[in-house]
């Protein structure tokens, strides 16, 4: 009994711990780009409205995406986008939830970039697969940078591809992540 | 082997634990993020359903360049190859000045109609909240060809050859597939066959389309005329236009196929002065190709984009 209730102490007393911890921001950037040589004009998009939380005690990593705060060069792009590919009206938002698996090689104290390795589960288009990406984060006082660039297989979350535009469209997005978070 | 066990133990709930709190600080972000009401888009493919104008406006700064073409009455038999030696066509330019915002210029061989036009978006339909989007579209036509022969002494004067369209468009998306349009219509000719008609017309339009896949959808429009219905066009009786469509996109083009008693492509001419009919079999096959065209890319993006 005495020990649950030192545990209970000890997580109430670490949830505390982490609210100090907390690194936020709502205005990170996700570009994605799609182009391959075929493709008549380039097709990328970027969102300047991603929500993301880092947790510097637990390591914990979220990011959230409004697909509909994408914005593209072509307007006809972007309702295709939406319209055809992401289906955005049935899935409104994109997320991933991880952690940062080399938690103990970043100090949150000391400024510098560090090198990380983020596991996960990446969820677009409804679809949820484990991911695993490297990073940077770059300590300066109470802010964070955080960058990442990695493939998003548009397969991989059923997102068809008509052959018709088989070869304008690339299979494989490049996803690039920028972010720049202030200490709660 | 233990040990291995124990690790493994370990770090199950750790996982598990970590993901759930992964869930909490997403609850967080979800808590204030802007809700996902808003403005729903593509209630059809491109600004006109078929002949008629959609509540649909073009985006900022893009121009779309329209070519429409109706074949002759399918009903003329093999002399006239069915239809297909006789084609009216109507190559339009339309731009968006504001999202809510646009106008259009357009020439027709039919009647050699030159017609401006300009469309307001006054409400959008949401995802939570507003039900309908809607649109005020007005349009003037001037017909060109040459003055008709009058008795000597009678001049043909310009305002003769003007007409006006005012509509409203009330449209809603009712799912991904369903969308339908209701188009309450008034055309003032400045002169009619007769002195018997009245210069008005009223009419009301139902249009609406069916997404059969995501690059397909099949469309309809009829206009019914509440007032007028007796008009005389250039002598001739005149019906109701009801047409058939197929909406087919492919990348920066939408192709729109269709079937219809009008020939002509301009609102005056197809909503009230219509001179076939689909029960003698006096229809029309056509065809509109729209290409936009990014003039003036939105601001913003660029900026965004930069630090890539």
């Amino acid at each position: 009994m005495k020990k649950t209730i030192l545990s209970f102490l000890f997580v109430a007393l670490a949830a505390t711990g982490a609210e100090a911890q907390k690194y936020m921001t709502r205005t990170a950037k996700v570009h994605f780009d799609a182009t391959t040589s075929h493709s008549p004009e380039k097709i990328e998009g970027v969102n300047n409205e991603v929500g993301n939380i880092l947790d510097a005690k637990t390591g914990d990593l979220v990011f959230q995406v409004l697909i509909k705060s994408f914005k593209f060069e072509k307007q006809l792009m972007e309702e295709h986008f939406h319209e055809n590919y992401m289906e955005s009206d049935k899935y409104p938002k994109a997320d991933f939830k991880g952690v940062i698996s080399n938690l103990s090689e970043v100090n949150f104290s000391k400024d510098g970039t560090y090198n990380v390795t983020v596991t996960g589960m990446l969820t677009i288009h409804g679809v949820a697969n484990k991911v695993s990406v490297p990073g940077t984060i770059t300590v300066k006082g109470n802010t964070l940078v955080a960058k990442a660039k990695f493939n998003v297989v548009l397969k991989e979350y059923k997102i068809d591809v008509p052959s018709l535009v088989a070869d304008k469209l690339a299979k494989t997005a490049i996803v690039t992540l920028e972010s720049n978070l202030v200490q709660k | 082997m233990r040990n291995a066990l124990i690790v493994l133990l370990f770090l199950l709930p750790a996982s598990l634990i970590s993901y759930a709190q992964a869930d909490k600080l997403l609850d967080e972000l979800s808590a204030d993020m802007p809700k996902a009401g808003g403005a729903v888009s593509a209630t059809f493919k491109a600004t006109r359903i078929i002949d008629g104008c959609s509540v649909e406006n073009l985006g900022e700064g893009v121009l779309d360049f329209r070519i429409s073409h109706r074949f002759g009455q399918v009903n003329q038999g093999y002399q006239n190859f069915y239809g297909l030696d006789n084609a009216t066509t109507r190559i339009g330019l339309d731009y968006g000045i504001k999202p809510w915002l646009m106008v259009g210029i357009g020439h027709s061989a039919y009647n050699k109609d030159v017609d401006g036009s300009l469309k307001i978006k006054l409400l959008r339909q949401k995802l939570n909240g507003m039900p309908i989007t809607l649109s005020y579209a007005t349009s003037m036509n001037i017909e060109t060809q040459q003055a008709p022969t009058l008795p000597a002494g009678d001049t043909w004067v310009f305002p003769n050859r003007l007409s006006y369209t005012h509509q409203l468009l009330i449209g809603r998306k009712f799912n991904e597939s369903l969308s339908l349009q209701l188009t309450p219509t008034i055309v003032h000719y400045n002169i009619v066959d007769s002195s018997k008609f009245n210069n008005n017309t009223l009419a009301l339009g139902i249009g609406g389309r069916i997404k059969l896949t995501k690059r397909m959808a099949i469309t309809g429009e009829y206009y019914y005329r509440l007032t007028n219905t007796d008009l005389l066009f250039q002598g001739n009786p005149t019906f109701n236009s009801f047409s058939l469509g197929i909406d087919i996109e492919t990348g920066g083009h939408v192709f729109q196929l269709m079937v219809t008693n009008s020939q002509g492509l301009t609102d005056r001419t197809f909503i009230g002065q219509t001179t076939d009919s689909w029960s003698k079999g006096a229809l029309h096959i056509g065809f509109n190709v729209s290409r936009v065209f990014t003039v003036v890319k939105p601001k913003g993006f660029r900026e965004g984009a930069a630090s890539w």
